[in-house]
């Protein structure tokens, strides 16, 4: 823990998932001062209280839905202090099947994964450029790197994140201003609960922790994915011609 | 349906799965999504519960997901913490601050309400007592679904039957207990050597100032040398101590894994030859160091075996069996020379061999008595079932019990001769509506 690391901030945008908590804590255990902007604010206090039960440092929450585009200026100004870091955890998966027949549904989950997480961190951008220094990290997905018939509703969205991000990171480059895309792949979640998860492929939420901190802090890479093995396996399926991809049906 | 099995491996079966993500969705668990009651639940914790007990008779309930620290107060050392909570991420957090757990079972794999539903014992219990002494309050879901407070003063009843009581009272939600303060990570450990099981023995009856005490006992040691131990006691090292170890961690990290089982050994790798080659080597290394005080890291001390990962495959695929047994001091001596010399003759290798003191406990299913307690592991075949079964008459006829938390196989005669609280315990269970509701196969097997 240096002097410099305990005047910082970091704000996690989706504190109540287990990502969310993974990510805060590694910051606190390394002295950062947390902040969780939350949907649900007793599950958020919930991981609130545990991380400052472990840090010994009391940790903010903020009552934030990523679909309340219209509140996110007065979220932002309410906070004490502009944080150094932001983390943007927020996702939805929907349901393909779902998303395919009922154009609300589908409709959530893009503005859930794409809209409010683009426009928020946008407005982070431009706090950000004002000041000259920060951080941005946004939880995109593999699933962003082509779409599947299995769930290209939900994919679509997270590539728009991570073009968002590509984008931002290209204005930004060369402003001390710092935007990480992060790729989890498969992670031991609630989300992912009950599917059969293949072992090498799947991270645990502290692994995603650890690679958002090296990545962001550290300066360990820009786009990254948590677990090595799917850049080249991402790679293969990115390679897969069209007429070959559309018949395997993955 | 998912298989469960236990730490050994040893029985395997199919229960329904269910994981509840926050304390709140707990006690809705007992009806399911369409409000029909559920039957046969039981609450699981981290899986090292050695046989059934963490198996529920229909669906088990696997709190992994409870595992925040509610609070942690630095300054009086007492936290409040969801059930779920690994004993391992709460020494990670206390520790450094200076405060470590009153009461340690052999391995910081185990969640604190494992802890408290096997009212798990340390090598401090002849001092401390169980780790259910120190719980102040329990907040438990009842199977009518509403969540009660209990502890020593609040709602006593159900605290004592909850303490020891294998889940089988409620689930388990959040706890509340104070840590014990601590002036480093480190253990001063002396060696007393004891050449036989008199000895051995007497060394623990002398040993009671000792802040820790436990004997690695070498059990296949015959004839004069029947039941030679190593007694090894502890007391928590103090900064003046270190010094005399240069350059000495105040807090040493966790040595975790450093050797991973890959795959289910052989089952005639622990075979008498090579379990007695190496109980030999270790007795002869272990009495050279002997007499002088040597620093030891807490995870070393307190959980030798964590250190290899997935020991249990040391014991092939068909599974191992714990034997744990606690006989009143009266009987120690003589059944204690009688069980060591049939699992001797039988040339079981039994890698690991343990022998403690414990205290009385305050539980209705609490493990411990005021007594010695003996704990052997042995790969699981028809032969060693039947020596087990001849090995509960002889602690049944000395007035001693068997570990419920490492049962896998005791009858339900020898459970009724040993746990003189069950009746207490079945009738708290009518009172809250339990029979049916909350049951493992464990406690199925030995109607309970």
């Amino acid at each position: 823990m240096t002097a410099n690391a305990l005047s910082k901030t970091l704000l996690v945008i989706g504190g109540s998932s287990d990502i969310g908590r993974a990510i805060a804590s590694r910051y606190a255990v390394a002295g950062w001062q947390v902040v969780l902007a939350v949907r649900d604010v007793a599950a958020g206090t919930r991981n609130a209280s545990d991380i400052a039960a472990r840090s010994g440092r009391a940790v903010p929450v903020h009552r934030l839905d990523i679909l309340e585009t219209d509140q996110f200026a007065a979220m932002l100004d309410g906070l004490p202090v502009l944080p150094d870091t932001v983390v943007c955890v927020v996702g939805d998966m929907g349901d393909q099947a779902r998303s395919e027949a009922d154009p609300l549904a589908a409709q959530r989950v893009l503005r859930a994964n794409f809209e409010g997480p683009a426009l928020f961190l946008g407005m982070i951008a431009e706090r950000f450029a004002a000041r000259g220094t920060g951080a941005i990290v946004g939880i995109s997905s593999v699933a962003g790197d082509r779409g599947r018939a299995s769930n290209y509703i939900y994919g679509a969205a997270k590539a728009g994140f991570t073009a968002f991000l590509s984008g931002l990171r290209n204005r930004l480059a060369g402003r001390g201003i710092r935007v990480v895309t992060v790729k989890p792949g498969f992670v031991r979640t609630r989300m992912t609960e009950g599917m059969a998860l293949p072992g090498p492929l799947t991270a645990d939420p502290s692994e995603v922790g650890r690679a958002v901190f090296r990545a962001a802090e550290q300066g360990r890479g820009e786009v990254i994915y948590v677990r090595g093995v799917w850049r080249p396996l991402m790679m293969v399926i990115r390679a897969v011609p069209e007429r070959i991809f559309k018949r395997m049906q993955l | 349906m998912t298989e469960f099995h236990g730490w050994g491996r040893y029985p395997r079966h199919d229960s329904a799965l269910i994981s509840p993500l926050a304390p709140g969705e707990v006690a809705s668990l007992y009806d399911d999504a369409d409000g029909r009651p559920r039957a046969g639940l039981i609450a699981r914790g981290a899986g090292r519960a050695y046989g059934d007990a963490a198996i529920g008779d229909s669906a088990t309930v696997v709190m992994r997901g409870l595992d925040r620290i509610r609070s942690f107060d630095r300054q009086t050392g007492r936290v409040t913490v969801e059930a779920g909570l690994l004993l391992a991420d709460l020494i990670g957090v206390a520790m450094p601050a200076g405060w470590f757990p009153p009461v340690v079972p052999g391995t910081r794999f185990v969640t604190i309400g494992g802890m408290i539903a096997a009212d798990v014992h340390g090598k401090n219990h002849h001092r401390a007592g169980g780790f259910g002494d120190h719980v102040e309050t329990l907040t438990l879901a009842l199977p009518d679904g509403q969540m009660v407070t209990c502890g020593p003063d609040h709602h006593p009843d159900l605290f004592r039957a909850t303490i020891g009581g294998m889940g089988l009272t409620g689930m388990i939600v959040e706890a509340s207990f104070t840590l014990v303060p601590i002036q480093t990570g480190w253990i001063s450990q002396r060696t007393v050597v004891a050449p036989d099981l008199d000895r051995a023995l007497a060394a623990l009856r002398d040993a009671a100032e000792a802040t820790y005490s436990v004997a690695w006992i070498d059990c296949l040691a015959r004839g004069a040398a029947l039941g030679r131990s190593l007694v090894y006691l502890g007391e928590h090292a103090t900064p003046a101590d270190l010094t005399a170890r240069a350059g000495a961690d105040r807090w040493p990290p966790a040595v975790g894994g450093r050797f991973t089982v890959p795959l289910d050994a052989p089952s005639m790798m622990l075979n008498r030859l090579s379990v007695g080659a190496f109980n030999a080597l270790y007795y002869k290394r272990g009495a050279r160091a002997a007499g002088q005080a040597m620093l030891v890291p807490w995870d070393r001390y307190f959980f030798p075996l964590d250190g290899i990962g997935d020991w249990n495959r040391l014991y092939g695929a068909r599974g191992f069996v714990q034997y744990q047994c606690v006989l009143p001091m009266t009987a120690a001596a003589g059944t204690l020379a009688d069980i060591l010399e049939r699992v001797s003759r039988a040339g079981h290798a039994s890698f690991l061999a343990v022998l403690k003191q414990l205290g009385p406990a305050h539980g209705d299913l609490s493990f411990p008595m005021e007594g010695v307690t003996l704990a052997l592991d042995l790969p699981v075949s028809a032969r060693v079932l039947a020596l087990l079964n001849d090995l509960d008459r002889l602690v049944v006829a000395a007035g001693g019990r068997l570990y419920l938390a490492k049962d896998a196989r005791q009858s339900p005669a020898t459970f009724e001769a040993g746990y003189p609280g069950r009746d207490r315990l079945r009738r708290l269970r009518h009172q809250i509506g339990a029979p049916g509701r909350l049951s493992s196969k464990l406690s199925t097997r030995l109607g309970i």
